[in-house]
């Protein structure tokens, strides 16, 4: 399962003066559900059209299973794409469909009908073959969409923001059925969102994107604990940035002193001297309130979520940072009022010093 | 209740709306077509006008060969006018429908200038071009195409050219309007889906421009079947076509009933044809 299944190296796209795509290098995995997560006109989905052969790249090269890809047309390549709109063929029944792939590869005609069965039937959809797109709903034609690329057993299957249109139930419980079928097929899915909640629930691996470039690649865990860039810890999820100057460093144990006051421990990957300015990430998360804790602060708001509370606690004039607990203890919920003096401390492991 | 005395309401409202329509429809329309209809059933008046008894013999007299072979010819001339219509107006729609939205709007204007000048100026002036002396033969001369001059004037050749350039606006307009509609992803996903170029265009591009060229065709075939004008001016005494018949019972023979007799006949094969077409669309279309 280690084999590569698509490789780019280098790769560059541009329109005229805009560069869409910006000399990226991805290395995805054979069997592995790759997201390429990211802000609208950051490159993924022009990415996504080059490892279709619907764009061909400016520079760089574009290898499926280890064979070069710049000479061959969309049409001869082994890879189907899920679109956003689905695209599904309006004179045809869903059977017709589902079937084009393989009527248009040469697929002898009588395993046509039993594939086509087969695909509708795993995308749970079986009475729908004599029906046309227009009379299926959203979410059917987006299954549709699925079987019909899906049925080709595709080496990869490239996936463009395919539940974008659904409504946000909807897509739920698609995300995990696309997740359980990803694994039940085997098949490499690289799948484009802007929707960081939808990569992280679904993904192997993603790479974080912005304006044409790879800024980051790992898996959901790494993605949200370990962000290497400003942009990626503000992406996904929600942080505090605390920006300040280091005054101490011991080992990977750093002290920043954060608007001349607030002494912030925390950890870094990389190297770093005291007197740099740097910004530690932390998440609303990871902070505890205590009674005494590392830092003093004052309560700014309370506000009860339901499952979590979240407290805005100011640290020193300039700095304030969001506070998330979850309401294991509802009795807890009384004791930090609006106004008062709280401390506040966190594992210093989990504060990641950037120094970008 | 409140509702079914609104939904009279409205009713009401409709018919009065929807009634200087029908009056035009019925008087000039329906009322003429109604007379020419009596009138084929009639029997000529001599010297003019028209007589009774009622009797079917006008539409006998189409079993004489001349008859036939004119409508036969006429169908030919629409058939082949409607076909090269077609071949030179859908790359031209095509290319149209696929430039930048305000390039469309200036190639729509640049092709219908043409055609806002008369008919009739316009086949005249086709006359001019066709002449053995004329622009043509003067070009294709100089350009050492040719040696001799081709005699295309008062030929079924110079008919169609005139069809051609007459009707050739129709047959672009309904085209580009079904290509300006297509969904260029419908051709991404059939190219991702192992389709040639080829085969795009024969399972997806031609199935969902079939509304434009049904529409297309029957806009130039129709009034290239009764055309008058074109073959009277650009055809001579040799390609007579329906149209010419007609004019000539209703002028010269002034044999009206026979007249109402063949505009009947005409009627009567363009309603065929169109409702053939049709059908014959819709099932290729669900077919594919």
């Amino acid at each position: 399962m280690a084999e590569t299944a698509v490789e780019l190296s280098n790769v560059t796209k541009r329109f005229g003066e805009i560069v869409a795509v910006d000399d990226i290098n991805l290395r995805i995995k054979d069997g592995e559900f790759f997201s390429l997560l990211g802000p609208s006109g950051c490159g993924k989905t022009t990415t996504l059209r080059m490892i279709a052969g619907l764009e061909t790249a400016s520079e760089g090269g574009i290898l499926i299973h280890d064979k070069p890809m710049r000479q061959t047309p969309p049409f001869k390549r082994p890879v189907n794409t899920v679109f956003q709109n689905y695209a599904l063929f309006p004179h045809m029944t869903i059977e017709k469909n589902v079937a084009f792939g393989l009527e248009m590869s040469g697929v002898p005609k009588e395993q046509i009908g039993p594939r086509v069965e087969e695909a509708l039937a795993m995308v749970r959809l079986p009475d729908m073959a004599k029906r046309r797109p227009r009379q299926l709903s959203g979410g059917q034609q987006q299954r549709i969409a699925l079987a019909r690329a899906l049925v080709n057993r595709p080496e990869v299957l490239l996936l463009d923001e395919p539940l974008g249109a659904l409504d946000l139930k909807l897509r739920k419980a698609m995300q995990l059925e696309l997740k359980a079928l990803q694994a039940q097929v085997g098949i490499t899915f690289i799948y484009v969102t802007h929707d960081q909640e939808e990569a992280l629930t679904m993904s192997d691996r993603i790479a974080v994107m912005d304006a044409g470039r790879v800024l980051q690649v790992g898996t959901p865990y790494e993605i949200y604990e370990h962000p290497t860039t400003r942009f990626v810890a503000d992406f996904i999820g929600e942080t505090n940035f605390l920006e300040g100057e280091v005054i101490d460093v011991l080992g990977a144990l750093i002290t920043v002193l954060v608007d001349g006051e607030v002494h912030v421990q925390a950890t870094s990957d990389g190297h770093v001297q005291p007197g740099q300015a740097v910004t530690v990430v932390i998440r609303p998360e990871k902070f505890n309130l205590e009674a005494e804790g590392m830092v003093k602060g004052k309560v700014k708001e309370v506000i009860y979520i339901g499952t979590d509370t979240r407290y805005i606690v100011q640290l020193s004039a300039r700095t304030e940072v969001v506070i998330r607990e979850q309401n294991i203890d509802p009795s807890r919920m009384g004791q930090v009022r609006e106004g008062g003096e709280i401390g506040v401390a966190w594992n210093p492991a989990h504060a990641l010093v950037l120094t970008e | 209740m409140s509702r079914e005395v609104r939904n009279q309401r409205e009713r009401t409202f409709l018919r009065v709306l929807l009634a200087p329509t029908l009056f035009w429809l019925i008087v000039f329309f329906m009322l003429p077509l109604l007379v020419i209809l009596v009138y084929s059933f009639l029997t000529k008046k001599i010297p003019v006008g028209i007589s009774l008894p009622l009797n079917l013999g006008n539409y006998v007299r189409f079993a004489d060969l001349l008859y036939i072979q004119i409508f036969w010819r006429s169908f030919v001339i629409a058939t082949l006018t409607t076909a090269i219509c077609l071949l030179m107006g859908y790359p031209i729609a095509y290319w149209m429908s696929r430039q930048p939205p305000r390039a469309r709007s200036t190639l729509l204007l640049l092709l219908m200038i043409p055609f806002w000048t008369n008919f009739v100026v316009r086949t005249y002036s086709m006359k001019f071009f066709l002449f053995r002396q004329g622009p043509l033969n003067n070009m294709l001369l100089g350009s050492g195409l040719l040696k001799e001059p081709l005699t295309l004037l008062f030929t079924p050749t110079a008919v169609v050219i005139g069809l051609v350039y007459g009707w050739a606006v129709e047959m672009v307009l309904p085209l580009y309007a079904s290509m300006v509609d297509l969904d260029l992803s419908l051709l991404e996903a059939a190219q991702d889906l192992y389709a040639n170029r080829f085969k795009v265009f024969t399972r997806v591009i031609l199935p969902l421009t079939a509304p434009g060229i049904a529409a297309g065709s029957i806009l130039v075939f129709v009034p290239s079947l009764g055309a008058y004008i074109t073959p009277d001016l650009l055809g001579g005494s040799k390609t007579a076509m329906i149209g010419n018949i007609i004019a000539d019972q209703f002028g010269g023979a002034q044999d009206w009933p026979f007249g109402s007799a063949i505009s009947f006949v005409l009627m009567a094969i363009m309603l065929v044809a169109t409702v053939l077409y049709f059908r014959i669309l819709r099932r290729e279309a669900e077919m594919k």
